[in-house]
């Protein structure tokens, strides 16, 4: 299975802004926020389609979301997904010492992941803090 | 008929913007439409006439489900768990009015908590540098009638703060700069195109956490000292001419954002910015902002600083304030595992602090208030549901230029519902009782 390496950032967006307020708990926010944005070039090399579910893994942790094609790009190399459980499942934890977690720039691969399914919200934080995902 | 509210103050970004019109209910008690707002800030108070909305407290039980549970009892697990433990975090504070704050401030000095606002993961780098370099700054009504130069430097306003723009930053037309986005020239400094690149006169796409890099160079060029060929990914003659457009201005501001506060070398990065808005100063007038988040982070900053001297991580464990970001931060706090209960107000440290330190605040007594159902909520030891500030409740808040703002009530919490500021200050009478303490 192929497995590209690329830098994750993370951030605010219009519809993560929306759908947060109107409750993080609902598919809306899911669909927002349970996504990794990547330049077309880098789909590619995936072999991957727009829209197909695959699995990120950092040094910290491993998520499954949704992969589309980068909205405000384009950024080769640098993948996308907005600030939510599912960026800080993959996240950068370490401070140097200023309190501030490392979200920006977190190395990362990415793989396809077809058959898994993106959890919502709260049902991801609930496994991951049960040890079951 | 319905009746319009004007002039209500929009509870979601700093922006605070203060032209909101809230179409409500012959009866005064449902909104019926929101106008002026933004999409954030709409459905922000359309969500609050759900009917989904948690209305009593909820506890969990042992099987991971929740209890509905009274004020009373919410108000007793609170107290009790903050008596009891050693070193209690109370987290949030940004989406809350001073009021509340201050009524929080008061129980942390009794129980000897650790003090935190939303800072800590998004604008602490920023408070850090301040504190080491200073910070020249000024108000958002002197961007919009003075400026002519902005710089978006790690910020994407269009989808952060989608009305600062339009209200301040770019098109609105003020008293020297009367042919509005005519008048001024932008920059963006960002490693994606953004939607705010797109509508900027110049965008740097420079490479992910080289922002350290380019802002020294900027420095270099202003004093028109060498450069090397490319610096972060943009080549030199792009930064000559971007010295000069920023020297050519009468007014330049830098905003920022999280582009340069969660990137590698964080505070260093805006000491350096803040570096550059000096230098800036020796050819014309340079301001430098940052972009705050919440609505009233900025002011939950002047409510600890003015209490008790620091804007965020203060300890208060030891009966009198300590403050030492990385040692007294949430987040290396709970990583480290140093605190045996958390309290989170007005915040969502689930979805938002990295899994790792989400694990650590599911095992702990926790309690989290807030009006929404958050992941935070949702692994939380109790829920306390509350009414909105800014919709709900009125309370002053500070704008991300630190000007202080009255946030208006416009219709009723549902039955019932107390409001954070009510919560605090029982929790605080009965920690109080408790400790043989007024």
């Amino acid at each position: 299975m192929t497995k590209i390496a690329l830098n994750l950032i993370s951030g605010r967006t219009i519809h993560q802004g929306v759908a947060m307020e109107a409750g993080k708990e609902k598919d809306a926010y899911t669909k927002a926020c349970g996504i990794i944005e990547m330049d077309p070039s880098d789909l590619k090399k995936l072999g991957a389609w727009r829209n197909t579910n695959v699995r990120v893994t950092s040094p910290y942790g491993s998520v499954v979301v949704k992969a589309v094609e980068a909205t405000q790009g384009p950024h080769p190399g640098l993948a996308y997904i907005p600030m939510g459980p599912w960026a800080n499942s993959v996240t950068d934890p370490n401070t140097y010492s200023t309190g501030m977690p490392t979200f920006k720039g977190v190395p990362i691969e990415v793989e396809v992941a077809m058959n898994e399914k993106v959890l919502s919200s709260v049902e991801l934080v609930q496994k991951k803090c049960r040890g079951e995902v | 008929m319905t009746k319009v509210v004007p002039d209500v103050i929009c509870p979601f970004c700093g922006t605070l913007c203060d032209d909101i019109e809230v179409e409500v209910s012959d009866d005064g008690k449902t909104i019926v439409d929101v106008y002026n707002a933004c999409a954030i800030g709409a459905e922000k108070f359309m969500h609050t006439q759900e009917g989904d909305r948690v209305t009593r407290p909820r506890m969990q039980q042992p099987d991971g489900s929740y209890k509905e549970v009274s004020y009373d009892e919410a108000v007793e697990y609170t107290a009790q768990m903050l008596v009891k433990a050693r070193k209690p975090l109370m987290y949030g504070w940004s989406s809350t009015s001073c009021e509340a704050q201050s009524v929080g401030h008061e129980i942390a000095e009794k129980v000897g908590a650790i003090i935190d606002n939303t800072a800590t993961v998004c604008h602490g780098s920023t408070l850090i540098a301040v504190q080491d370099v200073g910070i020249p700054s000024c108000t958002l009504g002197e961007i919009k009638n003075r400026a002519d130069r902005i710089i978006f430097w790690g910020c994407n306003p269009t989808h952060a703060h989608p009305r600062h723009q339009s209200r301040y930053s770019i098109y609105p037309r003020g008293f020297f700069t009367n042919k509005g986005h005519k008048n001024r020239k932008v920059i963006v400094v960002d490693p994606r195109n953004t939607d705010t690149a797109k509508m900027a006169d110049v965008h740097y796409q420079i490479e992910q956490g080289r922002d350290y890099e380019l802002l020294s160079a900027f420095r270099v060029a202003l004093r028109n000292e060498e450069l090397p060929d490319f610096v972060a990914g943009i080549p030199k003659e792009k930064i000559y001419e971007g010295a000069e457009l920023m020297k050519s201005g009468r007014f330049g501001i830098i905003f920022f954002g999280m582009g340069v506060t969660q990137s590698l070398s964080k505070n260093h990065n805006i000491d350096n910015a803040i570096m550059l808005t000096k230098d800036l100063n020796e050819f014309t007038k340079f301001s430098i902002m940052a972009m705050r988040g919440h609505y009233n982070v900025t002011g939950s900053g002047q409510v600890l600083g003015w209490q008790f001297g620091f804007p965020f991580c203060v300890d208060l464990t030891r009966g009198f304030a300590r403050y030492n970001p990385g040692e007294t931060s949430s987040n290396d706090l709970l990583r480290r595992g140093e605190v045996d209960a958390v309290f989170v107000l007005g915040s969502d440290p689930g979805a938002h602090f990295p899994i790792s330190s989400v694990k650590k605040i599911a095992e702990l007594p926790s309690v989290a208030v807030d009006p929404h159902i958050t992941p935070t909520t949702e692994v939380s030891k109790l829920h306390v549901p509350v009414a909105f500030v800014g919709i709900e409740v009125g309370g002053n808040c500070y704008r991300m230029d630190n000007v202080p703002i009255d946030a208006r009530k416009v219709v009723d919490p549902p039955e019932g519902v107390l409001t954070d500021e009510e919560f605090l200050t029982r929790v605080n009478k009965r920690v109080g009782e408790l400790m043989g303490v007024n």
